[in-house]
């Protein structure tokens, strides 16, 4: 990969990175949140539906600027886990929250169809068979809506690896630190000279998105069928 | 081992309040669609909590709506088997099988294991998947699966409801070897007479969420009053015969206490015990014994009741030694023999008559 120059390869090394952990990191908080608006029937369902959904539609300018209010150094959330030692504002750590956020409602929608093509009379089969609703949930529905899992995730691993608004916003355009592919893109652009390695990055980006989807589709399919037993 | 059920439960636009003890065997849970039958055995299972009630198996309180005692489903151990056999399609038919025995502390040794899937028929398909079964073998496997996670119950929700003809009959034969050889005590749910008159020791009949009717299945399949329940072409008693021999033209010889039956394509050795239903619209009833006559069953029995319905037909029932035969024919009929309670009479009924489907194992009390 010698034609990609060295802060050319840090952007996509970085980029690479942080949409593993924000996809890594949302996963769990996404089927979880799927499930609860698939099956559950609880007060605020609507909201939370809402605030998932909220990224998807507002200006990623306004979702980065609102995780700035919130989690920067002087927001109340940020703040608290300052004490911690735990600083999103202008890290690695911050363009991953950022992307994670903007991908969760990709990620949350493909996994709560999945859940909800699941027959409920299966996972009420099973707790016939002396499963409590946890290891029904482990080893019924899980393993079901696997497809549905891997599509959401790649999905959202692609959208990280895209994201720009909320991330420049939130934690900037730093070489190194926190600047990810589209950041370097949008950066190269703004110097003479730059358009050669901006290229370059485009085709990176490009090929990052084509692999993804094209691994999704077959993975989906082949998971699909074996979960079917097909 | 015991199940006692008390229920009301208020549906829109209908109500169910039915209440019965199930003892050990197979006890039928009979009635019309929407009869409200499997709403019970879903509160029995916890699938459904009833607004009042109580359930109970053996000693232990599943539901009691008066402590507001209720069991979660998993902890109730009751094996329930559905109608469309509900196999997890991603295991394998054996990790189906096993599925029951991850939670469950009641763990069935490998000889349990074998016994299960060589009575159920199942051992050659192990390393299939559910996708790749007919529906016969699903709802078998779905059986075995029910049985395998030791249940202290076993309830079975029109397990052969959505099977075709050929495939009914392929199962019947496994559902009595579960009713003889097993000691659980099942709770089977069916519309379907013959499946019913094949398999129940006792028989609850429930009508628009109301129990019209419990007991002995021999008695509650001879009663006339309940024909209009069963359906005039459903009605018919269960006759207990011992197998005498097997004939070289194909026909088996049994014997009732007042005679002989001769049936085609009994498989029972000889000396075992059967069950025979026999539709009232099968027999035709006689003064005199009548000769030159192709029919080869005649039995000897006294009219115990004659029952006229609102058409032509009525309802003869018949003492034949110590029980009970139904014979459906015309009123005309009724009146030229002038039959009427305590006359002698003879049944008669044709051999091809009887369908195989309604000969079965005794598996009475």
């Amino acid at each position: 990969m010698d034609w990609l120059g060295p802060q050319e390869w840090q952007a996509v090394a970085l980029s690479l990175r942080v949409s593993l952990w924000a996809t890594l990191v949302s996963l769990p908080l996404g089927i979880f949140v799927a499930y609860a608006l698939a099956r559950w029937h609880f007060p605020g369902k609507q909201l939370l539906n809402g605030i998932v959904h909220l990224p998807l539609i507002m200006p990623p300018v306004v979702t980065g600027y609102l995780l700035l209010l919130t989690l920067g150094t002087q927001g109340p959330v940020g703040g608290l886990l300052q004490n911690f030692g735990i600083v999103f504002a202008f890290r690695w750590t911050g363009a991953a929250v950022a992307a994670g956020v903007m991908a969760f409602p990709l990620l949350v929608r493909a996994v709560r169809l999945s859940i909800e093509a699941v027959d409920p009379n299966l996972e009420q089969a099973a707790s016939t068979l002396g499963a409590s609703s946890i290891q029904v949930f482990a080893t019924v529905t899980l393993p079901l809506i696997l497809p549905g899992i891997i599509v959401g995730a790649i999905l959202a691993f692609a959208k990280a690896m895209g994201e720009f608004g909320a991330t420049i916003t939130f934690v900037s355009n730093i070489p190194g630190q926190t600047q990810t592919l589209p950041s370097a893109i949008y950066a190269f652009l703004q110097v003479p000279g730059g358009e050669g390695s901006a290229i370059r990055l485009v085709l990176v980006s490009v090929a990052v998105a084509m692999t993804a989807l094209l691994l999704s589709e077959l993975l989906a399919v082949r998971v699909a069928r074996w979960v079917r037993g097909t | 081992m015991s199940l006692s059920v008390s229920l009301q439960h208020r549906f829109p636009g209908f109500d169910l309040d039915v209440a019965f003890k199930a003892p050990s065997g197979v006890t039928a849970l009979f009635g019309q669609s929407g009869s409200g039958k499997t709403t019970v055995v879903q509160a029995v299972a916890g699938l459904l909590r009833p607004d009042a009630g109580h359930v109970a198996v053996n000693e232990q309180v599943l539901f009691d709506s008066s402590t507001k005692r209720w069991l979660a489903p998993h902890k109730r151990r009751i094996g329930y088997v559905f109608q469309e056999g509900r196999l997890f399609p991603h295991l394998s038919v054996r990790q189906n099988l096993h599925y029951g025995q991850w939670f469950g502390k009641h763990r069935k040794g490998d000889a349990e294991f074998q016994h299960i899937i060589g009575m159920l028929g199942i051992a050659p398909l192990l390393s299939r998947r559910p996708a790749a079964l007919s529906g016969g073998e699903k709802q078998r496997v779905a059986i075995g699966r029910a049985l395998l996670s030791s249940p202290q119950l076993l309830l079975m929700d029109e397990p052969l409801a959505a099977l075709d003809e050929e495939r009914k009959s392929e199962i019947l034969p496994y559902l009595e070897r579960l009713r003889d050889e097993t000691k659980i005590p099942i709770v089977y749910v069916s519309h379907t007479v013959v499946e019913i008159a094949r398999l129940a020791t006792t028989i609850v009949v429930i009508k628009n969420g109301k129990l019209i009717r419990t007991g002995p299945a021999s008695e509650v399949l001879g009663d006339p009053a309940l024909s209009p329940a069963l359906g005039v072409r459903g009605a018919g008693a269960v006759l207990s015969a011992q197998v005498v021999a097997h004939h070289a033209d194909g026909l088996t010889e049994l014997s009732v206490e007042t005679g002989q039956l001769y049936l085609p394509r009994i498989t029972s050795p000889v000396g075992a015990w059967i069950r025979v239903r026999i539709a009232a619209q099968d027999v035709m009833l006689a003064l005199k014994q009548p000769e030159d006559i192709s029919a080869l069953n005649m039995l000897e029995g006294t009219v115990r009741e004659v029952r006229k319905g609102a058409g032509p037909g009525a309802m003869v029932v018949i003492t034949v030694g110590d029980q009970t035969l139904l014979s459906r024919i015309t009123q005309r009929s009724c009146d030229a023999l002038r039959l009427a309670p305590g006359i002698p009479c003879y049944a008669i009924m044709k051999s091809v008559a009887v369908a195989p489907d309604d000969i079965g194992t005794s598996g009475f009390a």
